[in-house]
């Protein structure tokens, strides 16, 4: 489309440090865009750079068919939410949202900033200062402050970053809403999975200043394109496993001398060395000493962990091989979560499965890495 | 959040305030004490060595001018000695607030690039470019102003290269002109006013800047709106700082002017130590202050500190 953010191949360094590497992103118009990504991997430069607060070391950053890429900040029909909101102490939250329509003289101010006060359900806060505000009234100032401008693209670093967990899900909703509404294109930058995957159209997962991968949340998390991806939105588990043949629309595996089948729409890879991942919503757990039922990929295994969370109970069981592989399983019925120690089938629809690539070399500690890339896991 | 401590405390107490114990007052009457303890020693200091001596000068001030040291003095309430002071010197107390005002001025146009830098710009090289800054302070004051008087004299540098410049005529000189008393203030005082606006500028968020910048701020338009209102408390302090010492100086117009440019200070230097007239020198030093308190009055009116935090 016509209004289109895209980065094409841009790079940025600082000093021998690659902070964002080669990246290339389309960012549709009207969407509500997720950069999700860890701490420390390039997510706020990459924002920095399409504000113009930074200038990419190489490659082009475009906004419908105007090259953007030296553009003075001021000059860019773009505007930024800060992650530390950097509102002017020195002026109240009137003058502070009309900041941007004054520097342009536009006409109406007053009116202006009253209808985004509204927007923001903060109607006649015009004359508090920003150090009376507590902090999600700030981030709605903020918010405010770059919206009254009516930017093309709307950028917001880890805007929800500093408010508690209560204050971040009713403004998770808020923003959303707001989005409808003023139908803009936001670049959301977030570190927080869940948070992208409410949120956003269109999620882009960023590692190491490169985009592993990017899609709608269903698609990423229904079928990742690699291990990183598949533990870093929701969790997976990963076996390693060769591909044995085919039959029919399925692949057949062989891992740890056990067989297995997965749909060969849902591999990386349909050859050689892979890795079979499922999600551990998907897998069911047997009763103790009963059978799977016939027709389901299955792993026998004994309970190490039951953690009860009232709607699902997360289990960890250790395979005969000596991997973990963790189990949600809904509350369904009354009764008692099984016991650690307890001998059980995990089993899960062919269908289920998905298939990564594996390249030589990556072996069963990739798949510990990957189970958590974060090194957040208890 | 709010229902849980009140959930708390009414456990803790059914029924009824809880009862305050006994240290609990005593503690809250020490604090209510700590203010006024904190400022005893300076308030002390302040009476002892700045409101008894300005009482007495005020009295000397009226004194009957006809007496002397060896005679003695009479309190006759003669305000026309402030009459005659103001007829007789009313042009020293205009070239004291003038160059003073002028230095003043000078001062933060230089002073004002030079704390940003230091504060924003200069990187590892700060604490050097502070300690350049402060460096003049360790030679006295009657010294540097001594060394400006060869630097700015008729066979010095500065001279030298001036009158070599086309349309400079021959006879060009810096010394014993106006020029050169604010020159030596602006050089003597330029400390005063460089320390405050680099602490104000130092404390400057530079993601205000950039907020600025994403709001459509050319970096002009960001000085203006941001970064000046900012550091206004850093102005209004340097300001005064370099004001009202450089009104009340006399060294710099005793060596780099003539009696043409003396400033009130120098009348009051000899009123005291030359002429003996006491109720003179009081009476303009009062004079001097006055002056000094109705420019700085306006001046922090008109800068609105109070619309800065
Ligand atoms: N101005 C800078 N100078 C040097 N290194 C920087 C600068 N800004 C960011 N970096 C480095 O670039 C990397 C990416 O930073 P950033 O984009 O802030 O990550 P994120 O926002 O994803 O946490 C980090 O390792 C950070 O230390
Ligand atoms: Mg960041």
């Amino acid at each position: 489309m016509a209004e289109d953010l895209v980065l094409t191949g841009v790079t940025k360094r600082f000093g021998t440090m690659t902070a964002v590497d080669e990246l290339s992103l389309t960012v549709p118009q009207g969407s509500f865009f997720a950069l999700l990504g860890a701490s420390g991997c390039g997510k706020t430069t990459t924002l920095r750079m399409v504000a113009g607060l930074e200038e990419p070391s190489v490659g082009t950053i475009r906004l419908g068919d105007q090259d953007i890429t030296a553009l003075r900040p001021y000059r860019r029909p773009v505007n930024t939410v800060f992650q530390s909101y950097a509102l002017f102490p020195h002026l109240d939250i009137g003058e502070n949202i009309a900041f941007g329509l004054r520097r342009r003289g536009r006409r109406d101010v007053a009116a202006k900033v009253a209808e985004m006060l509204e927007l923001v359900q903060l109607p006649g806060y015009e004359k508090r200062r920003p150090a009376q505000l507590s902090g999600g009234q700030q981030q709605r100032v903020a918010l405010a402050r770059a919206l009254v401008n009516e930017p093309r693209v709307l950028l917001l670093d880890e805007p929800l970053g500093a408010l508690d967990l209560k204050l971040r899900r009713q403004m998770q909703i808020e923003l959303k809403r707001i989005q409808t509404e003023v139908g803009t294109t936001f670049l959301h930058v977030t570190h927080d999975q869940e948070e992208a995957m409410w949120m956003a159209d269109t999620v882009a997962v960023m590692n190491e200043g490169r985009i592993e991968q990017q899609g709608a949340p269903t698609d990423i998390y229904e079928f990742p394109v690699n291990p990183f991806v598949s533990n870093f939105l929701g969790q997976s588990n990963l076996f390693a496993a060769e591909v044995a043949g085919r039959s029919g629309a399925d692949l057949e595996l062989t891992a740890h001398g056990a067989r297995f089948a997965a749909p060969a729409a849902r591999a990386r890879s349909t050859e050689g060395r892979v890795w079979l991942g499922v999600r551990p919503e998907k897998v069911r757990l047997t009763a103790p000493g009963e059978p799977a039922p016939a027709g389901h990929n299955q792993v026998r295994g004994v309970l190490t962990d039951t953690c009860y969370a009232g709607v699902s109970t997360e289990y960890l069981l250790r395979t005969p091989w000596d991997q973990e592989m963790s189990v949600f399983s809904a509350n369904q019925s009354a009764g008692e979560p099984l016991a650690p120690g307890t001998e059980v089938v995990a089993y899960w629809y062919p269908a289920h499965s998905f298939v990564l690539d594996r390249p030589a070399g990556s072996g069963d500690e990739v798949a510990q890495y990957a189970a958590d890339p974060l090194g957040v896991a208890p | 959040m709010t229902a849980a401590v009140g959930a708390a405390a009414g456990a803790a107490t059914p029924g009824g305030p809880p009862p305050v114990p006994v240290e609990a007052v005593a503690g809250r009457r020490r604090r209510r004490l700590t203010p006024y303890l904190l400022l005893l020693p300076g308030g002390l200091w302040l009476l002892l060595f700045f409101v008894v001596p300005s009482v007495q000068l005020a009295g000397t001030s009226l004194y009957d001018r006809s007496g002397s040291l060896e005679t003695g003095y009479s309190q006759t309430f003669a305000f026309v000695n402030y009459l005659d002071a103001i007829g007789a010197y009313w042009p020293h107390l205009l070239r004291s607030a003038g160059y003073a005002g002028i230095a003043t001025v000078i001062c933060l146009v230089l002073g004002y690039p030079l704390a940003y830098a230091i504060a924003h710009k200069a990187g590892r090289w700060r604490t050097l470019l502070l300690v350049c800054v402060i460096a003049p302070f360790f030679t006295t004051f009657l010294v540097r102003t001594l060394a400006w008087k060869s630097i700015l004299s008729d066979n010095g540098p500065v001279v030298g290269v001036l009158r070599a410049v086309p349309f400079v005529p021959d006879d060009f000189r810096l010394l014993a002109t106006p020029a050169a008393v604010v020159c030596g203030l602006v050089y003597n005082f330029l400390p005063f006013m460089v320390l405050p606006l680099y602490a104000s500028l130092e404390r400057l968020d530079g993601r205000l800047l950039e907020a600025a910048g994403d709001l459509y701020a050319k970096p002009v338009t960001t000085f203006r709106w941001v970064t000046l209102p900012l550091s206004m408390p850093g102005v209004v302090a340097g300001t005064l700082l370099t004001f009202i010492p450089a009104a009340g100086d006399y060294i710099n117009a005793e060596l780099l002017g003539t009696p043409n440019q003396y400033m009130v200070g120098n009348v009051i230097d000899s009123a005291f130590l030359v002429r003996l007239d006491y109720p003179q020198a009081a009476a303009l030093s009062f004079l001097l202050m006055a002056t000094i308190l109705v420019m700085v009055l306006s001046y922090v009116r008109a800068a609105g500190t109070e619309e800065v935090v």
